[in-house]
């Protein structure tokens, strides 16, 4: 569905990123991979703190050092090296070539600034588009999103909005420059059902139109199933698995993927007793040796305390850092 | 406590219960220009033993209702009777009484706990204010039976609350809304802010607590399939209205309401095999303003079904087709979650 076979837009390759804070260096990145392509949408899937954001600002060049620092690996924009790239260079493509939006609208646009503005700001700047035309821009943007009597509402304020609206302007916004891959962080966590519907009906139908390659970061295994792709799973900084939307829920192969989409209540069905995933996700500035989820890991045996499994390749094209993966392969 | 429970028996009556809060402008002198109509009419009873959910979107009045349930804020009009009792005439020592048999877990484990009180303090002090509970000296143990019940190491009594997770520190909250024995507990979104792993720990908690102190629940929140695992049955609310009421299996799998049917279509199933052969109702627009519903039915302005009849009357919360209460017009049961 929608898979492309051409070369990848963006590829983050083994990426590690540390903090340094007051308790000691938090290794929040550990090897992270993953690729995006025009058209497809890929779900980034995790826990707070499993580091899926910070990956996201990694590739945004938002991340702010120090605390942070990057230790190691590389993240590719069409094959162009980004982390080497001068601070103009990534100027130039965020926005332009990747853009993001943020889980709070609210506070990721400007209150003080009509939404008009905010929108025409990068024309003005980047384009250099008159104010007038900006704002026409804006107004067809706002359109676009399905914002209702834009002509006007491009004068409103971010508090005058509604909180499906704000969301449907900073995807506005993101579209100005017509970029081709879009980050949503959480696009969706901080609105009502039938609102977050709407927004993700939207996202996609976006996504679609304009072939982009979409990177979705969520916690939300619902919203996961409906929209993506492919899904990483990302477990203490590191992705625990990889694989196309149908073969993970169906056969998940990695023990945290299994024991989440164990978990979580489900709409179409009443249980009794939850699988509750037992214990707490590590802290990051002391992680567990072996393999991380070994301390609450229910097939967990001694060797996992002593050999931290490597994302490897199984069949079907996916991928899972778990050293009895190929056990839970089911043909 | 091991009292028999009696299947069926009113514990909580809600009758046309209506809070409104004025909406006033000017700095020194205030007017009312309008109210908010945050709770506008709901009835419910809730049974011994059984946990109601109460679903809705944020502005449906349900975190509202949770408080003036505690008596945290007085009604506009309406009465809620436990155990037949009025509790909005109670006074004194009385009230005092009942407020040991209500109690709350609250959304927030980071801002619902005070973090200059030890965890001992946090769930001991509700017998400062009772000390019939627990006379002072059986305080320490009482506090460490309920860590231990509520799945802490009793030897954290002394740590602050910022040396716990935020799935530990709900079951401090939760703790804390068992010291005292309640027979009622409202829980007003207990899991919304945790991870998704540790969802699933305190809702088991819940479902075991139930069991072994035969509490009963109001359970609040706005995920819908949390609200199906826990409750026996559920009310959706819209705009302070209750529009659906009924036992879980009857408002999940044949919803006769329009909005529940949106809403239940509109939760994402975590199962992609199930994505395109699911029908999707796609609401257009926004929840009105709760100063200014709309006239008749509430949901009419995004109703695919309004007529007329629904903006001139007021659909009355009854039994039309199907076998539960439902507040439209144009009622009729659909079945919409695969099986």
């Amino acid at each position: 569905m929608g898979l492309s076979t051409n070369e990848p837009l963006l590829e983050v390759d083994d990426l590690y990123v540390e903090f340094h804070t007051r308790d000691g260096v938090a290794t929040v990145l550990n090897g992270v991979s993953y690729s995006v392509g025009a058209g497809e949408t890929l779900a980034v899937l995790g826990e707070s703190g499993s580091g899926k954001s910070v990956t996201a600002n990694t590739v945004m060049g938002i991340l702010p050092m120090p605390p942070g620092r990057i230790t190691k690996g590389a993240i590719r924009y069409r094959g162009e090296e980004l982390l080497t790239a001068a601070d103009e260079r990534r100027r130039e493509l965020r926005g332009e070539n990747i853009a993001m939006i943020f889980q709070d609208a609210l506070s990721a646009l400007n209150p003080v600034y009509t939404i008009g503005f905010q929108i025409g700001e990068q024309l003005r700047t980047r384009r250099g588009m008159s104010k007038k035309d900006a704002e026409k821009r804006a107004v067809e943007l706002l359109d676009q999103v399905g914002i209702p009597g834009a002509k006007q509402r491009v004068r409103s304020h971010p508090h005058e909005f509604s909180g499906g609206m704000r969301q449907r302007a900073m995807i506005a916004m993101s579209l100005a420059l017509d970029p081709d891959v879009l980050i949503a962080d959480e696009p969706t966590t901080a609105l009502d059902v039938t609102v977050q519907a709407q927004i993700m009906d939207l996202l996609k139908d976006i996504q679609v139109e304009r072939n982009m390659g979409l990177i979705l970061i969520t916690h939300d295994l619902g919203v996961v199933a409906e929209v993506a792709d492919r899904i990483a799973v990302m477990y203490a900084g590191r992705i625990v698995e990889n694989a196309d939307v149908h073969a993970l829920y169906a056969n998940p192969c990695h023990p945290y993927t299994r024991a989440l989409l164990e978990s979580i209540p489900r709409l179409d069905s009443k249980g009794t007793q939850l699988r509750a995933i037992k214990g707490l996700p590590p802290n990051l500035t002391n992680i567990p040796s072996g393999c991380p989820f070994h301390p609450r890991c229910p097939m967990a045996v001694d060797r996992c305390r002593a050999v931290d499994p490597p994302l490897e390749a199984l069949p079907g094209g996916r991928s899972s850092a778990c050293l009895f993966a190929e056990e839970l392969v089911r043909p | 406590m091991s009292t028999p429970l009696t299947e069926n028996e009113p514990i909580l009556e809600v009758e046309n219960l209506v809070k409104h809060f004025p909406v006033r402008v000017g700095v020194a002198i205030k007017r009312t220009v309008g109210h908010v109509r945050a709770v506008d009419g709901v009835s419910f009873t809730l049974n011994k033993g059984e946990t109601l959910g109460v679903v809705g979107e944020s502005g449906c009045g349900k975190s509202t209702l949770a408080q003036v349930l505690m008596r945290l804020e007085p009604p506009t009009s309406g009465a809620v009777r436990f155990h037949g009792e009025d509790i909005f005439t109670k006074r004194g020592k009385d009230l005092k009484a009942l407020r040991r048999q209500i109690q709350i877990v609250l959304q927030d484990p980071y801002t619902s706990l005070n973090p200059r009180m030890t965890v001992g303090d946090i769930i001991g002090e509700p017998f400062e204010i009772h000390p019939e509970v627990a006379p002072k000296g059986a305080r320490r143990r009482k506090v460490q039976d309920l860590l231990d019940v509520v799945g802490l190491n009793p030897d954290f009594i002394n740590r602050y609350p910022h040396q716990f997770s935020g799935g530990q520190r709900q079951r401090i909250g939760i703790a804390r809304a068992l010291a005292l024995r309640p027979e009622v507990i409202i829980c007003d979104e207990p899991v919304s802010a945790l991870d998704v792993s540790i969802q699933a720990q305190v809702m088991n908690l819940l479902g075991d607590l139930q069991r072994d102190f035969g509490l009963s629940y109001i359970f609040i929140a706005h995920d819908l399939s949390v609200v199906r695992h826990l409750s026996d049955r559920v009310a959706v609310m819209y705009l302070g209205k209750v529009v659906e009421i009924g036992t879980e299996d009857e408002i999940y799998t044949r919803p006769s309401h329009p909005y529940t049917q949106a809403l239940l279509s509109a939760v994402p199933v975590p199962d992609p095999a199930v994505r395109l052969g699911r029908k999707r109702i796609r609401l257009t627009g926004d929840v009105p303003s709760p100063v200014n519903p709309p006239s008749g039915c509430r949901f009419r302005t995004r109703c695919w079904k309004a007529t007329d009849l629904c903006a001139d009357e007021e659909p009355a919360l009854e039994v039309r087709s199907g076998g539960h209460p439902s507040a439209c017009h144009h009622a009729e049961e659909q079945y919409l979650l695969p099986t």
